[in-house]
């Protein structure tokens, strides 16, 4: 069985001991690193290959994320701009290939969000009848920041029919309960759910596609892909380094979003902790994601000043309404001269507002989305959120609730899929693997 | 039709495999060890007269007292196809002369020429060599030298039909012929296709005839017997499809294919059925593309099983693998049976397909690994 090659790009024994071609993306890889140096960043060389540190390479496409850690990688690394995100259902009943794949995954999600092919040979090195162990659409392209973060959800538990299916359902967190129908919900079974679901974010597509691609293929007859999906431009900023970006309705999004810093609000809200639930969950995260399709042309000409009160902020500079910055704090009190608060009772803002939610705040990073168009000329596009917590039930629920029953927004947007995962923590070293403490 | 030709690579050399001289058995009839063992098969019962016997040749009298064209064959370990008699119509007897070394086999009648059959025991005991591992690469090829010559000899008997069907204008009888002569064809496509020139006039769909090219074979008529239902102007095409069959069958019994091309064989049927018979633009007339699918399978699996003795000293965990993923798709498919055919694409849901296309996939995966095992 294969073992995570681990967060150490430097050492690879199976080229050297067995006299394999060093894989050309690694090779191009430490070419990049040379070009780099000449461009003066020199000193960064050893730090990016080694992962480096995560807010110091913000902004570069070229670094690694360390792939070992307390936690995974992709939940609080800084948004990258480019996500690949898949849903599967595991086709095996068979907790031995399954138990097999996970720890394939695990060593090519290593090697990968290194820079380095998905397999020990790589696309190139091996035996001309052979299918080659990576795809190879990634040869020449440094790491981009890849991280592939791994979930469970509730269906890897119990089937449809309540069965046990691999003998786990007893340390099926309660936490991982499904989601409630909220109002307004047009959910397509076919775009929701999933057994495993792996959230690939990098800042080149290319490389979050080649990750997705790779482990789809080792997963062959283990699993299979229930739905996908691309995302562009991220939503979110997860780190007090990023700017704010826009989502397709032109506003600042993620401005109240928990960041990497926020060390005391990521324990409360983001990290399942001790006593939480099963141990296997501790030190991960409950992940849930909804493709959110928005009305992009009613939207476009409804006027500035009802997109600002639906928001709740104003569309040029993020600060709530009726103050002046974007970081400052809401006043949710503050009425106008008609009496009206400023900021109106079903504004978005108010309603997602840890301040009307007992506290409860999300760590976002979701993506836009265009899918082209849909065959009467509207553009298919809006919003993948993406949302870890610590317990969906007081966090993601609740909000939701409040949004589905009241949000002015509603009127421009269509929930299309949801998807509830458990996100195990992160891979300690060369003999973990994803899921090790769920399936031993 | 597929659009990637099946690759006989140019490192075939590195595979010293010779030909088989002489191949096949047929010659050495009065060596037979004992009298013919009767076979009573009817459309529901495959009484086999003795299921203990010698090795050596045995040959088996078969007779069909049912009312389905029966099948008789006997297989080894993973249904590798040792010995097959095809066509045996009501009423009628047929000999079946197969030489078996000491093991354990099956016998099967398929009434009605489908399904995995009715299946008994059969125990051979006394000598038998053990195969050298290079030896067991040479008996793949004679092995499955053997298979296509079975497929090619009904795809002929069955298109002559399909032909005469159509050119009488008798189109009841050529529709319920079509799928069947079509799936002889598709059993051997990866050696059918390596005749190039060939394969497009028999085989090709309509968006591969260009300029000067006339949209000639099963499809062109496929497509007059199920859209306009009249086939009254097409004798000259039908002549012309037995014609190029004729041509194509002589090709296919004399082509020698080395172990690699066995291996991209069974590969590429899977490929034909994950890209060509899983979303319906193989039969996109007649929709009868799970008897393709069907016949894909097989062709894979008899391709896989010529391999079997080989693969069991090279690679025994992939020839597990192997086993039990042609049987799960096997149980996928099997839920879809209608008759002694198939139901139509048109009747299966989004949620069939992806569990066929899944199952595919699953068996695809460890076929892909069978050439390397092999180059080796």
């Amino acid at each position: 069985m294969s073992t995570p090659a681990g967060g150490d790009a430097t050492s690879e024994p199976n080229d050297s001991q067995t006299g394999r071609r060093v894989s050309r993306r690694r090779a191009m890889t430490l070419a990049g690193v040379g070009a780099a140096g000449v461009a003066g960043v020199a000193a960064g060389a050893g730090a990016l290959l080694a992962g480096g540190d995560q807010a110091s390479a913000t902004g570069t496409a070229a670094g690694a994320v360390p792939f070992l850690g307390e936690h995974q990688a992709g939940v609080t690394t800084p948004a990258q701009d480019r996500l690949h995100f898949v849903a599967f259902d595991v086709v095996t009943k068979d907790r031995d290939r399954l138990v097999a794949m996970l720890q394939e995954w695990t060593a090519a999600a290593a090697r990968m969000t290194a820079g380095k092919d998905a397999g020990l040979i790589g696309a190139v090195g091996g035996m001309p009848e052979a299918p080659p162990d990576d795809t190879g659409e990634a040869l020449g392209l440094p790491p981009s920041q890849l991280t592939v973060t791994v979930g469970f959800g509730p269906s890897l538990f119990r089937d449809a029919r309540g069965r046990d299916r691999f003998g786990i359902a007893g340390r099926r967190p309660a936490a991982l309960a499904e989601l409630p129908h909220f109002a307004g919900d047009a959910l397509k079974p076919e775009l929701s759910g999933g057994d495993i679901c792996v959230q690939a974010c990098a800042n080149d597509p290319q490389v979050a596609v080649h990750a997705i691609r790779n482990l789809a293929r080792i997963g062959m007859g283990v699993v299979s892909v229930r739905w996908s999906q691309l995302g562009f431009g991220r939503t979110s900023s997860t780190s007090r380094d990023q700017a704010t970006p826009r989502n397709l309705f032109g506003f600042k999004d993620g401005t109240a979003n928990l960041k990497a810093e926020d060390a005391g609000l990521l324990r409360e809200q983001l990290w399942v902790q001790p006593g939480d639930g099963p141990d296997w969950m501790t030190g991960g995260s409950y992940l849930v994601t909804r493709k959110i399709r928005m009305l992009i042309e009613t939207w476009d000409r409804s006027p500035l000043a009802e997109q600002e009160m639906i928001t709740g902020r104003t569309k040029g500079s993020g600060a709530p309404l009726g103050r002046r910055d974007e970081f400052d704090e809401p006043d949710f009190a503050a009425k106008g001269d008609d009496g009206q608060p400023v900021i109106a009772e079903n504004a978005h803002v108010r309603l997602a507002h840890p301040d009307q939610n007992d506290g409860a705040r999300l760590l976002r990073r979701g993506y836009n989305f265009v899918d082209g168009s849909d065959g009467l000329g509207r553009l298919d596009a809006g919003l993948f959120f993406i949302a870890y917590q610590r317990d969906p039930r007081k966090q993601f629920v609740p909000i939701q609730t409040r949004l589905a029953r009241n949000d002015a927004m509603n009127e421009y947007l269509r929930h299309v899929s949801s998807g509830l995962f458990a996100c195990p923590p992160g891979v300690r070293d060369a003999a973990d693997w994803w899921g090790r403490a769920l399936f031993s | 039709m597929r659009t990637t030709r099946f690759v006989a690579p140019a490192a075939a050399g590195l595979l010293a495999v010779a030909g088989l001289a002489g191949c096949g058995g047929d010659g050495d009839a009065d060596a037979t060890a004992g009298g013919p063992i009767a076979v009573k098969a009817t459309d529901s019962a495959c009484e086999v007269g003795s299921t203990a016997i010698d090795a050596g040749q045995v040959t088996f009298k078969v007779t069909n007292s049912g009312s389905k064209v029966n099948e008789f064959y006997v297989y080894a370990a993973g249904d590798r196809v040792m010995g097959e008699v095809e066509n045996i119509a009501p009423g009628l007897s047929r000999e079946l002369r197969v030489e078996l070394p000491a093991g354990t086999y099956e016998t099967a009648c398929k009434p009605g020429m489908s399904g995995r059959g009715i299946r008994g025991a059969l125990k051979v005991s006394g000598t038998a060599a053990s195969v050298a591992p290079d030896a067991a690469l040479t008996e793949a090829t004679a092995s499955y030298q053997r298979y296509v010559r079975s497929q090619t000899a009904a795809l002929l008997t069955k298109t002559e039909e399909f032909v005469a069907a159509v050119k009488a204008n008798d189109v009841a009888k050529a529709k319920a012929l079509y799928p069947v002569a079509r799936t002889y064809w598709e059993r051997i496509e990866p050696v059918a296709e390596s005749f190039g020139d060939l394969d497009p006039k028999i085989d090709g769909r309509e968006e591969v005839v260009e300029e000067g090219m006339e949209f000639t074979g099963f499809h062109r008529i496929e497509k007059d017997l199920w859209t306009t239902g009249d086939v009254s102007k097409d004798g000259p095409i039908a002549d012309r499809l037995l014609v190029d069959v004729k041509a194509i069958v002589a090709k296919a019994d004399a082509e020698k294919l080395t172990p690699l091309q066995l291996a991209n064989g069974a590969k590429a049927l899977l490929d034909e059925v994950a890209s060509g018979k899983i979303t319906g633009e193989e039969e996109r007339y007649s929709h009868t593309d799970l008897w393709d699918f069907n016949a894909n399978l097989e062709g894979s699996k008899a391709a896989v099983a010529a391999l079997r003795p080989a693969l069991e000293q090279r690679a025994p965990d992939l020839v597990k693998q192997l086993d039990s993923e042609f049987a799960n798709v096997e149980v996928a498919l099997g839920k879809h049976r209608a008759g002694d055919g198939w139901k139509l694409h048109t009747q299966l849901s989004k949620t069939d397909l992806k569990e066929l296309s899944d199952s595919i996939n699953a068996l695809a995966e460890p076929v892909s690994k069978i050439a390397a095992a092999v180059a080796r």
